[in-house]
């Protein structure tokens, strides 16, 4: 089977909601590709659709081009957490592994290889329902990895989890990836997919928004603008408007410069001997980029209630 | 672009089979501990329940009868050891009380006679006329006087026209209609080694064979002779919240003649008397017989049949079903956990982990069933048998309703699978509206309110016996401890364990209720999202 996800033109509603409106993208071995989008974008009932648990309206998903339903060893395939908090509370973490191992055909000796990988040793024979979410995270985690599939799904991993869980979980996200297993791992936060995804499909609304490396996205929303750092701050902007480039002042010490490449500002400030400490391109981050392409998308974006500021005001 | 070499794992690919799910599925249920206790407490209150029952029924002074009344068979309660009741051959205990004339018969043989009169009367004050429709008059070939032996006879009976009966259960209807003396009735039973033939005629001249039995190791030498059985009238009153019976002993009188026979008779001369030393008290008229001039006049009361149980049957009122009286709470205890095994998925997520790693829908409920309904099976085992065992134990010195083993079996493991098959539907119920106190309130109105309302104060009868014909109630019928005879009148009410179906078939019922709620099951959890 090869190892990947192909979705295309998914649609559903649920009554008058609009969830998928023809969802497309795909998921390819040896890298991890963060799907990313608002809440309310359609991640998770796209990823309950590849996972033939929602049944959609229209449109394809395919696991290594079979129908999820059609598998015969889906564990084997796909590796999937979607919901941390599935669990029996009264069900040790151990026992939960072993049932999802004896359904299909694994043993007691792959529950512990898994829980070693997820290193939740110490609390393996623990009533799940006294877990922490991060607790939570590690247990799903190795019930995806059980079947030791090729395509992992993972439906917001990092929610619940410590500052050194994220880091954890970034590694590992990798090192699945670079086994060549295909990642696939949602996220309403940007910034925790910064140093982990290699590919995006941004979606709101029920569709795809952008689906691009990060390397592209991160190099659009950058606009070849190159950040300045000089103690002159006004003869710079006078030189360097002169010269022809728009330049905006964003810190006592720094001004962004747009319209010129590094080289010739370089050679502008020298011939106009002022000092400057440091030129360098401008890098977006990510949560820029993300912000710059689901700007029309985000279906509740906070807007303080008129009445609310005008109370706190008169108090 | 990236061009990955895809993951390869070294994991061999386990098989894809029902085995699997249903490891899964028994995994899954053994490893929470509520369920598992759920399960032991249903044994425990089943058992426990009908312990009490069973203590509660018994004889504490272990010396003195608690039928207050009535004429008790023979036997019965005699000392602290245990009732103990005739037995027929066939092992289901009977009543065998009548007044005999008899010789008797060696080798093959018959004996003819003509029936031209069967009066009635009620004693006490007045002692007016009552013909009960069973009263029983004719010849009978019986193996010895001692009560449950082997037998057939030929009658006519108050109200049921002319039957041949044999070894107390065995009816076959013969000749319609009221014997008189403007309409008699010829009898006639034949002996043929173990095989006995009953015939009948309205005129002595066209005779017509009613019936060949066997009965099993019959003696070279039997009695044979005139009989009558006259047993108890009972009247039924039934009204919403309650009913009331009326039962009064009667004694019946017939008058034969025409007696001939063929073969071996020895006795010079015909013997009149009880056998089971039965006879009523009071009224008019004596029992007895009076031989004049051919013909002959036989008076008695009693009668040869099974024992029924219940208020009024001749019985006695405990049975081992009292026992079982339990099996409301176990089946509500087993109903909440095997709601719980399907609610809880729904409640936390975890049917979609379940579904995800078992894309058939189908078959996992399939596994669910298996499971739930194999741990449920054993469940009921253990607590039926813990309730009889135990029951019979605590209320030694009482008189009991004695089963054959085969009843006995039926009415343990029918509770059993009752209770197995009670928890696959509720299941599926819980599949169906995915909401545990729902799921429990539906089984609980269709499964235990109908029993419940059929004892006193409940509904009336008519309605009660519509309620455990169509709902899955109607399986409590497993536990009916004696069969309901025809040709015995009695109060035949479910709170007397007379249930309107049969085992089986009451069993059937709760199959399709289980069937039928399996398949919307399926239909639902394949067509919804999970």
């Amino acid at each position: 089977m090869e190892a990947r996800i192909d979705v295309a033109g998914l649609r559903k509603r649920f009554g008058p909601k609009r969830a998928l409106d023809g969802m497309t993208f795909s998921v390819l071995p040896g890298r991890v590709t963060g799907f990313v989008g608002p809440n309310g974008a359609g991640k998770s009932t796209t990823m309950r659709v590849i996972l033939g648990l929602d049944a959609a309206d229209e449109g394809t998903a395919l696991v290594g081009g079979q129908p999820y339903r059609t598998l015969r060893h889906p564990l084997n395939q796909v590796g999937a957490l979607l919901d941390a908090a599935a669990l029996q509370p009264g069900r040790s973490a151990r026992n939960h592994l072993l049932w999802l191992a004896h359904s299909q055909g694994l043993g007691r000796q792959r529950v512990d290889e898994v829980v070693a990988q997820a290193g939740l040793e110490s609390a393996i024979r623990r009533r799940a329902g006294g877990f922490s979410l991060g607790m939570r995270q590690r247990l799903g985690i190795a019930a995806a990895l059980l079947g030791d599939p090729p395509v992992l799904m993972m439906d917001e991993p990092f929610n619940g989890m410590d500052p050194e869980g994220i880091v954890w979980m970034r590694g590992f996200l990798r090192a699945l990836a670079t086994e060549g297993r295909a990642v696939f791992v949602s996220s309403h936060l940007m910034s925790e997919l910064q140093d982990t995804a290699d590919h995006l499909v941004v979606v709101g609304r029920g569709q795809v928004i952008a689906d691009a490396a990060v390397r592209e996205l991160i190099a659009a929303a950058s606009d070849d603008r190159v950040e300045l750092r000089t103690t002159a701050r006004a003869a710079a902007l006078t030189v360097l408007v002169q010269a022809g480039a728009e330049v905006a002042a964003t810190a006592p010490d720094v001004l962004t410069v747009k319209g010129l490449p590094p080289e010739r500002i370089v050679t502008a400030l020298t011939a106009h001997h002022v000092p400057f400490g440091e030129v360098s391109a401008h890098r977006a981050t990510l949560e820029e980029a993300y912000m710059e392409f689901t700007r029309d998308a985000v279906e509740f974006r906070a807007v303080p209630a008129a009445g609310e500021v005008a109370g706190g005001a008169a108090q | 672009m990236t061009t990955a070499t895809p993951y390869r794992s070294p994991l061999r690919a386990g098989r894809d089979g029902f085995g699997q799910l249903l490891h899964a599925e028994w995994t899954k249920f053994r490893t929470v501990r509520g369920w598992v206790i759920g399960m032991i407490v249903a044994i425990l209150v089943t058992a426990g329940l009908g312990l009490l029952a069973a203590k509660a029924s018994a004889n504490p002074s272990c010396t003195t009868q608690t039928s207050s009344g009535q004429q008790g068979p023979v036997q019965h309660g005699a000392a602290c050891g245990g009732p103990t009741f005739p037995l027929g051959p066939n092992g289901v205990p009977v009543k065998d009380e009548f007044y005999f004339v008899r010789q008797p018969l060696v080798g093959n043989g018959s004996i003819t006679v003509r029936v031209t009169a069967l009066t009635g009367t009620a004693p006490g004050p007045g002692g007016q006329f009552v013909l009960p429709p069973w009263s029983k008059a004719g010849i009978i070939i019986k193996d010895g006087t001692s009560q449950g032996s082997a037998y057939a006879a030929m009658m006519a009976t108050g109200g049921n026209g002319v039957r041949m009966q044999w070894n107390y259960t065995g009816d076959t209807a013969g000749l319609p209609g009221v014997v008189s003396a403007a309409s008699p009735r010829f009898l006639r039973l034949s002996r043929d080694g173990d095989t006995i033939t009953g015939y009948d005629s309205a005129d002595g001249a066209h005779w017509t064979r009613v019936g060949t039995v066997a009965l099993a190791g019959l003696q070279s030498t039997v009695q044979a002779g005139l009989f009558v059985a006259s047993p108890n009238y009972t009247v039924y009153s039934a009204s919403l919240g309650s009913g009331s019976e009326s039962s009064s002993g009667t004694r019946s009188t017939a008058v034969f003649d025409d007696v001939s026979r063929t073969g071996t008779w020895p006795a010079s001369a015909w013997t009149g008397g009880y056998v089971g030393g039965g006879g009523l008290e009071g009224g008019p008229g004596n029992d007895g017989y009076h031989q004049a001039a051919g013909q002959f006049t036989v008076t008695g009361s009693g009668d040869i049949a099974p024992l029924i149980t219940g208020a009024l049957g001749d019985g006695p009122n405990i049975t081992i079903r009292d026992y079982l009286i339990g099996t409301f709470a176990g089946l509500i205890a087993v109903a909440v956990v095997a709601t719980m095994f399907m609610t809880s998925e729904y409640r936390r997520g975890l049917i979609r982990t379940t579904l995800a790693a078992s894309p058939h829908r189908g078959r996992v409920l399939a596994a669910k069933a298996i499971v739930i309904g194999s741990a449920a099976f054993v469940v009921g085992l253990a607590a039926a048998a813990g309730a009889v065992i135990g029951g019979k134990e605590v209320a030694r010195g009482t008189p009991v309703f004695p089963e054959p083993w085969p009843t006995e079996l039926r009415i343990i493991v029918g509770t059993a699978a009752l209770v197995a098959v009670a928890a696959v539907l509720t299941l599926a119920v819980a599949t169906i509206v995915r909401r545990s106190a729902t799921a429990i309130l539906i089984v609980i109105v269709i499964l235990v309110i109908p029993d419940v309302l059929s004892f006193p104060p409940g509904l009336p009868t008519g309605v009660t016996d519509w309620l455990l014909r169509v709902t899955p109630a109607a399986a409590l019928a497993l536990q009916q401890p004696a069969p309901q005879y025809h040709q015995v009148q009695a109060n035949y009410i479910p709170s007397s364990g007379y249930y309107p179906l049969g085992p089986w078939t009451g069993f059937a019922v709760l199959c399709a209720w289980t069937v039928l709620a399996l398949a919307a099951a399926v239909y639902l959890l394949r067509r919804r999202d999970a």
